[in-house]
């Protein structure tokens, strides 16, 4: 069976199996029986952290470079495409509903939106990535850190939306809808999830994706064997930066966006999704982000005097894990991809074992050392 | 091969972790224990505000229990922790809604974390009853949502008129909490209020939640030189505030509102807290019957610790709850939703609670001045008459609850070195159009 | 001027305080290349220690026997949590990678916040006033609290002291080793493992010092207080060159100074005072991209 029909029919049998999720998801329950609504809440949240997990992952984990400000980005898309969705949208819904009917106006207008939110967060990430991603480890973190810092305290002064008390919807003088539609179900979530997984899948296993795990393991070697380090890593920031944009259109539309959901912890917690899944890992990503997000709610059932305690089980239980599993909970190797395309194997084993293992104390120079995380790839 | 299984059973297990349930009607009353999510800050920084809470709710629970339940049926309060964040609070109450099946929340104290939870509410037509979100936008969310105190329109009034009249202040300043619904609602009230009563806003400052260090706010309003500086904030930051501003040798008396009311305010301010203003739900010491009786079983219950307005609103917000289940004759949505809405004349601990068409309560605000680490009692400033919603002044008059427990024998108000204004008819109350007689209600006129 | 005046004072105070706690970033990461995010926690741990202790030895009014044992105990106990923390946490971690220390790091600042919250509960207490406080005018408006002179006092007694012990002891000789290299160092002789452990507890107490002093000075502690604290020192540390001990102190004062002025000026020039917090990470990027090494480090040459 030629391949190209076979794509086709593996990404209808996801679709399906999306819509029939999405029914069991929404209020209304497929044939009336659907997941509990709090488990919805928490599959919605797992799959935007999914997408930003394993966005950022094409940076940190095939990369190598040290970004700790996706969250930035996040927030970019997020107050971009809510800012258009509550004051400029509207009336162009309006009139499409009237040709297309309402549901699909409003499907086509948060395309849109998600678009150009994905578009913002683009140019934001090729602002920030041009100038500091010729910094190397540590100070790359510390400048992306910043940078992340720096928007969300701009959009803390925006009060057109609605700065530090959260966008709702239109602010006083300015008209516009009162409140941010509520446009992202699962479905919506689920297939940017998809997406995003195909999309970076199919980057780290092209020329582009080499020269980006070139740069990861040896840059000076990649810039000599001729790659243009540089332009590759700004690509990397800039796609990885786009999809974090989509993620947060996704969050503004479900949950009416806050500064305070995008402070550097949240950065944090994507970063220890990928680490806790295996650095350079996309499933260990998607896995990552997926016991990230329940984690902290099912030690929510923990009993009374526990209950209390419960944040403090999942420190524990994170450092435990740094010190017993290092490598994280896949390593580096991928799950299951083989199942879906037996064609292409991931490289494994002996290939480009990374420099980790060596104490970090015995690098002599602290800047000719990007992170090179990841165990076994 | 074995990867292709180890997926399958890994699908398998994530579908059989959905645990599907069958969807039905979650609006008809189910029979049997009435349970009740109460939500708050349990652990976060304003956690002060929400254990207050969760007593006052839990003690008029238990009392209601005791008494044999409402309509024969017990009540079950569920409690649950947001830390004191909006998005938190949004994943408390889907989970209180949709795993506990709740049949009404009570909860936030912090506007932003109500209006970030109110959405839940208003989609699962599940009533939420704010006991002291004081922000309009609270109740605007839909027509679920309730609150059982008055609004910051309300409240940033009092204060404005009562610096312009009383104090006979001229100029002031603002000191605000630009993360906070709330602080932003006061300050905006206050602002209009103040310059229409002829004053002059002389500076405006923000501060961050979180602030440790406000010198700098404060040097500028220094050199603006004000008559009154408005500092509507939560407590953990004004008694910094307060001590900072000491420091800086400032003597103009700081305005608030009722985020200033923890026992925590003293020890963080302390003595610099001295000849400060706040507003506020109800005062401790109110001689009334009602509220001793209800201090005296509060501090019973909880190791001897005075209630604050918080405690007593989370109590009263049960309360109008329980009876308006009473009167719904059970928990169906719709039929709660209109008994609460139809609230009228509810005699609670914090004042007589009547519901207008914003589903938001009608009732007098009190001024407390701070002096040696107690709030005394200035005046009641009573809120403009709405038509057909507010509670008649001259019904729950009271005259002789006036006079001043134990720290005097005077009948009147005893105290305010603010010369001038220690009778309880003041300027302020006889301007404000609506009525605001000052003397009026059975718990008012009270001397902490 | 007098306002300007008071406006430097204000920062200054402030900077005083990054400056103690940049050290503790400065010198780990100098010797371990480790950005020990728990740093910010160490200092909310000292206050917290010095609110026990003061409660503990019953200090009712201001006394400054009291300050002393308060000041000195918190340090101590601070500086046994930080060898503790660098002992379980970080020793086992420190042949991994890069991202997982700081995954470990991090989770060590998780585990001290929550468990404070859970223990103590996440609002604010009182720190009980160590010092009978008074102000004093210098001219016009301007004026100086007495706790705020004890944070300069406190906090350049303790900087010196620092230097001398880095300096002037052998201790602080082998610290400058292993910074220099960590294996030549232990070839040498140094038992690495103890000057790390040491370094952390030189690092934590410092920063406990600049708790109780912020907290004498703005009485109001929690457990999330060193969250924005710390991570502004750090970005102190880095702008004066982390791992360069006179640059934390310079990075800091200098972000104290920067951010106090743009709450006092920033209005006139259309900045509002909620730009505070960006400020230190916009000089922060600027140096990074003009100067990568900060404003003191020394640039390293790249091997091949």
């Amino acid at each position: 069976m030629p391949s190209f029909v076979k794509r086709v029919l593996v990404a209808l049998l996801i679709v399906l199996a999306l819509v029939a999720v999405n029914a069991m998801m929404s209020k209304a329950g497929l044939f009336g029986v659907g997941v509990p609504l709090y488990q919805v809440d928490l599959w919605k949240m797992a799959g935007i952290n999914i997408i930003l997990a394993v966005s950022l992952n094409l940076i940190n984990g095939f990369t190598g470079q040290f970004s700790i400000g996706h969250v930035g980005f996040m927030a970019v898309g997020a107050y971009t495409s809510a800012y258009l969705t509550v004051y400029h949208t509207q009336s162009i819904e309006g009139q499409l509903a009237g040709v297309v009917g309402a549901g699909a106006a409003a499907a086509i207008v948060f395309v849109f939106v998600i678009l150009v939110g994905a578009l913002a967060a683009a140019l934001a990430g090729l602002i920030v990535g041009i100038p500091t991603l010729r910094l190397r480890g540590d100070y790359l973190a510390i400048a992306t850190l910043g940078f992340a810092e720096i928007i969300r305290i701009l959009i803390v002064n925006i009060n057109k939306v609605g700065a530090a008390t959260g966008f709702r919807g239109a602010v006083d003088p300015w008209p516009g809808r009162v409140t941010i539609p509520a446009y992202t179900d699962f479905l919506w979530i689920g297939i940017f999830a998809v997406i995003t997984i195909v999309v970076i899948y199919n980057i780290v296993n092209s020329d582009t994706g080499r020269a980006l795990i070139s740069i990861r393991e040896d840059e000076l070697a990649a810039q000599a064997m001729g790659v243009n380090t540089t332009r590759y890593k700004v690509t990397a920031f800039v796609i990885s930066s786009a999809f974090a944009g989509i993620a947060g259109a996704l969050y503004g539309h479900w949950r009416l966006p806050h500064p305070n959901d995008f402070t550097f912890v949240r950065s944090f917690e994507i970063i220890i999704m990928i680490v806790l899944g295996g650095m350079g890992s996309i499933t260990g990503s998607v896995l990552g982000a997926i016991v990230i997000t329940f984690l902290p709610e099912l030690l929510r059932q923990l009993p009374g005097g526990v209950y209390d305690y419960r944040l403090v089980i999942y420190a524990l239980l994170l450092i435990i894990i740094m010190i017993t599993r290092p490598q994280g909970m896949l390593g580096g190797r991928e799950f299951g991809f083989n199942w879906l395309k037996r064609a292409q194997k991931a490289p494994e084993g002996e290939a480009a074992k990374g420099a980790a293992g060596v104490p970090i104390a015995e690098r002599t120079d602290p800047t000719a050392d990007p992170a090179k995380e990841v165990e076994n790839r | 091969m074995r990867r292709i299984l180890l997926a399958l059973v890994l699908i398998a297990a994530v579908l059989g972790s959905f645990g599907c349930v069958t969807r039905g009607t979650t609006c008809a009353d189910p029979g049997g224990v009435i349970k009740v999510g109460v939500y708050g800050d349990l652990s976060g920084q304003t956690s002060s505000f929400g254990q207050s809470t969760r007593n006052g709710a839990q003690m008029a629970a238990d009392e209601i229990n005791a008494a044999g339940g409402i309509n024969g049926r017990q009540v079950q309060l569920i409690h649950e922790d947001d830390q004191g964040e909006p998005g938190k609070a949004a994943t408390v109450t889907a989970k209180l809604i949709n795993q506990d099946q709740v049949r009404a929340l009570i909860g936030e104290v912090a506007s932003s974390n109500s209006i970030a939870a109110a959405p839940n509410a208003q989609e699962a037509k599940v009533p939420m009853i704010s006991p002291s979100s004081t922000n309009p936008k609270v109740t605007q969310v839909g027509d679920y949502i309730f609150r059982v105190c008055f609004i910051d329109p309300f409240q940033g009034e009092v204060m404005a008129k009562f610096a312009a009249n009383t104090l006979k202040a001229k100029r002031a300043a603002i000191l605000f909490d630009s993360n906070s619904d709330y602080s932003k609602g006061l300050i905006q009230y206050f602002k209009q209020s103040f310059t229409s009563l002829g004053g002059q806003i002389v500076a405006e400052q923000a501060y961050a939640q979180r602030d440790r260090d406000f010198s700098g706010q404060l040097t500028n309003i220094r050199s603006a030189s004000p008559d009154v500086i408005y500092v509507p904030g939560y407590y953990q930051e004004v008694g910094v505030i307060a001590k900072q501003t000491k420091q800086l040798g400032i003597k103009a008396p700081l305005l608030g509102g009722d985020g200033w009311d923890s026992p925590q305010l003293w020890d963080l301010g302390g003595e610099a807290l001295n000849g400060s203003f706040i507003s506020n739900h109800y005062s401790v010491d109110d001689p009334s019957p009602v509220i001793q009786d209800f201090v005296k079983r509060y501090k019973a219950k909880y190791n001897n610790v005075a209630p604050d307005a918080l405690a007593a609103l989370a109590y009263d917000a049960m309360m109008v709850l329980a009876d308006s289940i009473k009167r719904a004759g059970g928990t169906e949505c719709t039929a709660l939703r209109n008994a609460i809405a139809g609230t009228s004349g509810f005699k609670g601990i914090t004042g007589t609670i009547s519901l207008n068409a914003e589903r938001n309560a009608v009732k007098p605000a009190v001024v407390l001045e701070l002096q040696s680490l107690k709030f005394v009692y200035k005046e009641t400033i009573q809120p403009d008459a709405t038509p057909g919603t507010s509670p008649s002044p001259a019904a729950s008059a009271s005259p002789g609850a006036s006079a001043s427990p134990g720290t005097s024998a005077s009948p009147s108000n005893t105290n305010g070195p603010a010369a001038g204004n220690t009778s309880t008819n003041t300027a302020a109350g006889n301007s404000n159009a609506g009525g605001t007689n000052t003397n009026s209600t059975n718990r008012s006129n009270t001397n902490r | 001027m007098d306002t300007f005046i008071q406006q430097l004072i204000n920062g200054l105070n402030v900077g005083a305080i990054y400056a103690l706690i940049a050290l503790g970033y400065t010198m780990v990461y100098g010797i371990l290349r480790l950005i020990n995010f728990a740093h910010g926690d160490i200092y909310m741990v000292g206050a917290f220690t010095g609110y026990f202790i003061a409660l503990s030895i019953g200090m009712t009014g201001p006394s400054w026997g009291g300050l002393i044992i308060v000041l000195t105990g918190s340090m101590i106990v601070a500086a046994l949590v930080g060898m503790a923390i660098e002992r379980f946490a970080y020793r086992p971690v420190r042949k991994y990678s890069r991202m997982t220390t700081l995954i470990t790091a991090i989770g060590v600042s998780l585990l001290i916040e929550n468990l404070f919250v859970a223990r103590f509960g996440g609002q604010g207490r009182a720190f009980p006033q160590l010092l009978q406080d008074q102000t004093y005018k210098l001219f016009g408006n301007a004026a100086i609290s007495k706790s705020q002179i004890l944070i300069f006092v406190v906090s350049v007694v303790l900087m010196l002291l620092l230097q001398w012990i880095i300096y002037r002891t052998k201790v602080g000789t082998a610290m400058r080793a292993v910074s220099f290299n960590l294996n030549s160092a232990k070839l040498m002789g140094i038992n690495t493992n103890a000057i790390i452990t040491f370094t952390f507890a030189l690092g934590s107490a410092l920063a406990a010092a600049g708790g109780v002093l912020t907290a004498q000075y703005t009485p109001n502690i929690d457990p999330l207080m060193g969250i924005t604290t710390g991570l502004k020192a750090f970005v102190a540390a880095v702008l004066g060159g982390i791992g360069n001990i006179p640059g934390a102190v310079l990075g800091g004062l200098l972000i104290g100074v920067a951010e106090t002025m743009v709450v006092g000026y920033g209005q006139g020039i259309g900045i509002a005072s909620t730009y505070r917090d960006a400020v230190a990470f916009a000089i922060l990027i600027l140096v990074l991209l003009l100067r990568p090494a900060g404003l003191l480090g020394s640039t390293v040459q790249e091997k091949v």
